[in-house]
C-alpha cells in the first residue's frame, strides 16, 4: 500500500466518522434523555402528563401545568403573529419581490430575527409588562404585568421574522404560469392571490405554522423571563404560568434526584415534539421545492 | 377589408433601458388568424402581452403608441375588464392543479366573482370542452383534477378555460411549442376551426405553421415589423429580402 | 337564447367537430341576465383594499423589532464608557464598574465551541456533499433537521448530564460544549451547501492531474468554497453569541475574571440576564448596556457572514 492510498483511506474514514458522529449524537441526546428520565417515568408514569400539581417539597410532580402553558402561549402567539407573518410573505413574495425595498426588509427581517432571546425578554420585562399591567388595571384584574399574554406577545414578535420567512420561499415557489393564466383571465391580485396563491401554496403554508410552532415551544429566555414563574395551572390568559422550557430555565439549576428527573421527562417530551414537528415540517417543505423544481425542467 | 377589430397603432415597449418593439402597426380582422413568426426574442411575445396588458406585471416595462380593441383604447380600459375580453393560451399549458377540469374550465367566472347557477355553468363547461374538442375525453372525469391528462389535453383545456369566457379575442402564444406532433396537429386543426367564433393572434416560430392555420402573417425581426399581409402572398412572394431570407430557412 | 337543449343538438353528430356558438352577440361581461355580484368598480376597490392590509401589516410588524433596536440603543448608548467595557462588576450600592469579564467570558466561550466544531463540521458537511445519494447520508441530513430545531434548553440539560455532572461543577469548558452542539448543524449545512454548488469539472480537472482524491478535496475544492464555509461559520457564532438558555446549567456565571475552563465563566447574555431579573434599577442599566454591547457584536457577526458571502462569492 502506498503512501497515498494510506492517507486517502484514512481522510475517507475521517469524513465518514465525523458524519457517522452526528447521528450518534443524536442517539446519544435521545437516550441519556431516556436514561435520565426514567427514575420520574417509572414513579409517575401517564399520570405525570395528567396531574396539574407540581410540588418538589412534596416530590409530587405532574407536567399538566407546564405542557398547558407551553400550548397555550404558542398558540395565542401563532393566531398573533399569523396575519403579520402571512401580509409580509405576501409583501416579499408577491408584491415587492425586487427592487430595493424587498432586498432592504428582507435583509433586515433576518437580521432581527438574529437578535437575542434575552434581549428581547429584557425589551418585554421594561416594555410589554407595562402595557400588560395597564390593560390588566382597566379590566379590574391583578396587575402582575408577567404571565401568559406578555410572553405570547413576545413569542409572536420572535416568531414573526421566522415563518414570514418560510412564507416568502413557500410563495415565490409558486410557477409564474399560473399566476399569468389567472391574471390573462381578468382576476385582480386579490383574487390571485386568494384563489389561486393560497390554495396552491397550502401545504407550505401548513409547514411554516408547524415549524413557527416547534420554534415557539422551545423558546426559552423571553418566555421564562416573562412568564411569572408560577406552577399552578393558569386560570385565565393574564395569569402567570410556566411552559416546558421555562420550569427547566427556572429550577433544573437547583434540582436533584426526583425532581432532576422530571425535569429532564419534561425535557424529552419537549426534545420528542419538536423533533416531531420540525421532521415533519421540513419534509413538507423539501416535498414542495422538489415539486417546483421538476416544474421548471 | 372589414373594420378592424382590434388595431395596433405605432406600438413601442421597452423593459427599463430596452426597446424590445419599434414602431408597430397591424390591423386584424374579425374571425381570422393572424399568425405573429419570427426568430426567438424578436418581441412577438412581448407583443401580444402588451395586447390584453399582461407586460405590466412585470415591473420597468414601458409602452408607446395605441392599441384599439374595436376602436376603443385599451389603456384607457381597465386590465381585469380587457382581460376577460381577450383570452390568451400560454406555451406551456397552465391548467389550475388544484382544480378539478370542471372548476378549471369555469376558473374565469369563479376568479371573478360571477356566481354561475348550476345549469349554467353545466353548459358553460360543456361547450367550452366540446368547442376546445376535449369533452368526449373528459366528460366521465370533470370533477377528477386535471393533472393527469396529456400535455396536449391540458393544452387543449387551457383553449377551453379562455374559450368560456366568451372573449373577443384569443391570444396564442406559441401554444404547440411543449408538443408532441400529434397533439400539435390537433390544436392545429382546433384553431382553424375556432376561428367561426373568435379571432386569433398565433405566435409562433415555426414557419410551417403559421402557413398551415394563418390567414394573415406578420413577420417581426429584432423588435420590427418587416412585414405584414396575407400568408398565402408572403409566403410566396415576399416583398421584403428578410421575409424570404427567414422563410427559406438562412436565418432564425 | 340558446339552451341546453340547443347544445344537445349541436352534439348530434359526433364525427364532425362543430364549434358551438355562444348564446348570443352580447358577450358576458355585458349580459345583464348574468348575476355578477362583483361589479368591476367594487372589485378593483377590494384589490386596493387588501394591498393597503397587507401593506400596513407588514409595517406594523416591522414596528416592534425596530422598536427593540430603539430601546437598546436608547438606553444602552448611555451607559457604555470606558470602564463599563474594561471593569468588573461591583456589588450593588457602588457606582461605577463595569461588563469586562461578561465580554472575555462570552470569547472564551466562542472560541472554545469554534474548536470543537469547526473541524466536525466542516469535515461532516464534506462527507454530506460528496455521499449525497446515500443511505447514510439521509439519516445525517434527518439529525441535523432534529439537532437544529432541538430547544437549547434541552442542550443545556444533555451537557449538564454529559460534561457538568462528572466535573462536578459548572465549567466554561461545558459551556463551549453546549454550545458547539448548537454550531454543528448550522456549519455542516453550509459547508455542504456551498460544496455542491462548486461544479464536478473542477474536481474532474484535478483529479485528470493526477491528484488524489483527498488533496483534491483539500486543496482544490475546500480553499474555493471557503467563503461559504466562512459565512456559515460566522452566522453560527452570530446565533451562539446570545444563546442563553444552555448557559443556565453549565458555564452558569462568574462575577470575577476567569481564565480557567474548568471554572464557572460569565457571558453577555448571562448577565443580561442576571440583571435584567434583579430587583435593582442600577443593574436594569447595566442590562441595557450589556445588550446593547451583544446585539452590536451579533449584528457585526451577521454584516461580515453577509459581506463575505457577497463579496468573495466565487463565479462559475
Amino acid at each position: 500500500m502506498t503512501k497515498t492510498d494510506k492517507s486517502e483511506r484514512r481522510f475517507t474514514n475521517i469524513i465518514f466518522i465525523s458524519g457517522l458522529s452526528i447521528i450518534v449524537l443524536l442517539l446519544a441526546i435521545f437516550s441519556t434523555l431516556l436514561i435520565a428520565s426514567i427514575p420520574s417515568i417509572k414513579t409517575f408514569g401517564i399520570g405525570f402528563f395528567i396531574s396539574k400539581h407540581w410540588d418538589p417539597s412534596l416530590e409530587k410532580f405532574g407536567a399538566l401545568p407546564f405542557l398547558y402553558g407551553t400550548l397555550i402561549t404558542s398558540i395565542i402567539a401563532l393566531f398573533i403573529s399569523i396575519p403579520f407573518s402571512i401580509s409580509i410573505s405576501i409583501f416579499l413574495g408577491e408584491f415587492f419581490r425586487e427592487g430595493f425595498i424587498s432586498n432592504f426588509l428582507r435583509s433586515s427581517t433576518e437580521v432581527l430575527a438574529g437578535i437575542p432571546s434575552v434581549i428581547y425578554g429584557l425589551w418585554g420585562l421594561f416594555l410589554l409588562m407595562p402595557i400588560t399591567r395597564f390593560i390588566q388595571t382597566s379590566l379590574g384584574t391583578t396587575p402582575y404585568g408577567v404571565g401568559i399574554f406578555t410572553a405570547s406577545l413576545i413569542l409572536a414578535i420572535m416568531i414573526i421574522p421566522f415563518s414570514a420567512s418560510i412564507g416568502r420561499e413557500v410563495i415565490s415557489l409558486i410557477p409564474a404560469d399560473l399566476k399569468e393564466a389567472a391574471y390573462s383571465l381578468g382576476a385582480t391580485r386579490f383574487e390571485v392571490i386568494k384563489n389561486i396563491i393560497i390554495p396552491y401554496a397550502r401545504s407550505g403554508i401548513i409547514a411554516g405554522i408547524l415549524l413557527a410552532f416547534g420554534r415557539a415551544i422551545g423558546e426559552t429566555m423571553a418566555v421564562t423571563m416573562l412568564i411569572g414563574n408560577s406552577n399552578f395551572l393558569p386560570k385565565s390568559i393574564f395569569s402567570p404560568a410556566n411552559t416546558m422550557a421555562s420550569v427547566i430555565a427556572n429550577e433544573f439549576a437547583e434540582s436533584t434526584g426526583i425532581t432532576a428527573s422530571s425535569l429532564i421527562y419534561i425535557g424529552l417530551v419537549l426534545f420528542l415534539v419538536t423533533m416531531f414537528v420540525n421532521i415533519a415540517g421540513t419534509y413538507i417543505i423539501k416535498k414542495i421545492s422538489l415539486e417546483a423544481s421538476k416544474e421548471v425542467t | 377589408m372589414e373594420s378592424p377589430i382590434l388595431s395596433v397603432e405605432n406600438f413601442s415597449a421597452f423593459f427599463g433601458e430596452n426597446q424590445i418593439l419599434r414602431d408597430i402597426s397591424i390591423n386584424t380582422s374579425p374571425n381570422k388568424v393572424t399568425a405573429l413568426m419570427g426568430p426567438s426574442g424578436c418581441g412577438k411575445t412581448t407583443l401580444i402581452r402588451c395586447i390584453n396588458r399582461m407586460h405590466e406585471l412585470i415591473p420597468g416595462a414601458r409602452v408607446s403608441g395605441k392599441i384599439y380593441l374595436k376602436k376603443q383604447d385599451i389603456y384607457m380600459m381597465e386590465p381585469i375588464v380587457l382581460r376577460r375580453k381577450i383570452g390568451m393560451v400560454f406555451q406551456k399549458p397552465n391548467p389550475f392543479p388544484m382544480m378539478s377540469i370542471y372548476d378549471n374550465v369555469i376558473a374565469g367566472y369563479k376568479l371573478n366573482g360571477i356566481k354561475l347557477k348550476k345549469d349554467e355553468s353545466d353548459s358553460i363547461v360543456e361547450r367550452s370542452l366540446r368547442n376546445a374538442a376535449l369533452w368526449n375525453e373528459v366528460k366521465d372525469s370533470l370533477h377528477r383534477k386535471g393533472t393527469f391528462l396529456s400535455g396536449g389535453q391540458q393544452q387543449r383545456l387551457c383553449i377551453a378555460r379562455a374559450l368560456a369566457m366568451n372573449p373577443e379575442i384569443l391570444l396564442l402564444d406559441e401554444p404547440t411549442s411543449a408538443l408532441d406532433p400529434k397533439s400539435t396537429a390537433h390544436i392545429e386543426e382546433l384553431i382553424v376551426e375556432l376561428k367561426q367564433n373568435v379571432t386569433m393572434l398565433l405566435v409562433t416560430h415555426n414557419i410551417a405553421q403559421a402557413a398551415r392555420v394563418s390567414d394573415f402573417t406578420a413577420f417581426i425581426y429584432l423588435g420590427e415589423l418587416i412585414e405584414f399581409g396575407p400568408t398565402e402572398k408572403m409566403f410566396t412572394v415576399p416583398k421584403d429580402k428578410r421575409t424570404e431570407e427567414y422563410l427559406t430557412g438562412k436565418f432564425g | 337564447m340558446n339552451t341546453a337543449e340547443n347544445i344537445a343538438e349541436n352534439i348530434e353528430d359526433t364525427n364532425m367537430h362543430k364549434i358551438i356558438p355562444f348564446p348570443s352577440p352580447l358577450r358576458i361581461h355585458e349580459d345583464k341576465t348574468l348575476r355578477n355580484n362583483s361589479p368591476v368598480g367594487y372589485r378593483i376597490f377590494k384589490d386596493k383594499l387588501f394591498k393597503c392590509l397587507v401593506i400596513i401589516l407588514s409595517i406594523l410588524s416591522f414596528l416592534p423589532l425596530l422598536l427593540v433596536l430603539f430601546h437598546i440603543t436608547k438606553n444602552g448608548i448611555s451607559v457604555i464608557n470606558w470602564g463599563f467595557l474594561t471593569e468588573l462588576p461591583l456589588p450593588i450600592g457602588e457606582k461605577g464598574g463595569g461588563v469586562f469579564n461578561s465580554i472575555i467570558g462570552s470569547l472564551i466561550l466562542i472560541i472554545l465551541s469554534s474548536i470543537i466544531s469547526i473541524p466536525l463540521g466542516i469535515s461532516a458537511g464534506i462527507y454530506l456533499a460528496e455521499k449525497n445519494k446515500g443511505r447514510i447520508a439521509n439519516i445525517i441530513n434527518l439529525c441535523i433537521v432534529v439537532l437544529q430545531g432541538t430547544p437549547s434548553i434541552v442542550i443545556g440539560i444533555i451537557t449538564y448530564i454529559w460534561v457538568v455532572a462528572p466535573l462536578g461543577g459548572f465549567s466554561a469548558l461545558s459551556g463551549g460544549i453546549a454550545l458547539s452542539i448548537m454550531m454543528l448543524p448550522v456549519i455542516i449545512k453550509s459547508t455542504e451547501e456551498t460544496l455542491k454548488l462548486i461544479p464536478y469539472h473542477l474536481k474532474e480537472a484535478s483529479l485528470a492531474l493526477g491528484v488524489p482524491y483527498y488533496k483534491t478535496i483539500l486543496k482544490v475544492i475546500l480553499p474555493t468554497g471557503l467563503s461559504g464555509i466562512l459565512t456559515g461559520i460566522l452566522l453560527s457564532v452570530a446565533r451562539i453569541t446570545g444563546e442563553t438558555a444552555p448557559l443556565l446549567f453549565t458555564a452558569f456565571g462568574n462575577q470575577f475574571l476567569n481564565y480557567n475552563i474548568l471554572k464557572p465563566i460569565d457571558s453577555l447574555p448571562y448577565r443580561i440576564f442576571y440583571y435584567a431579573m434583579s430587583p435593582y434599577p442600577e443593574w436594569h442599566t447595566f442590562a441595557w448596556g450589556a445588550s446593547f454591547i451583544l446585539v452590536m457584536i451579533v449584528l457585526s457577526f451577521n454584516l461580515i457572514a453577509r459581506g463575505i458571502s457577497a463579496k468573495w462569492k466565487v463565479q462559475f
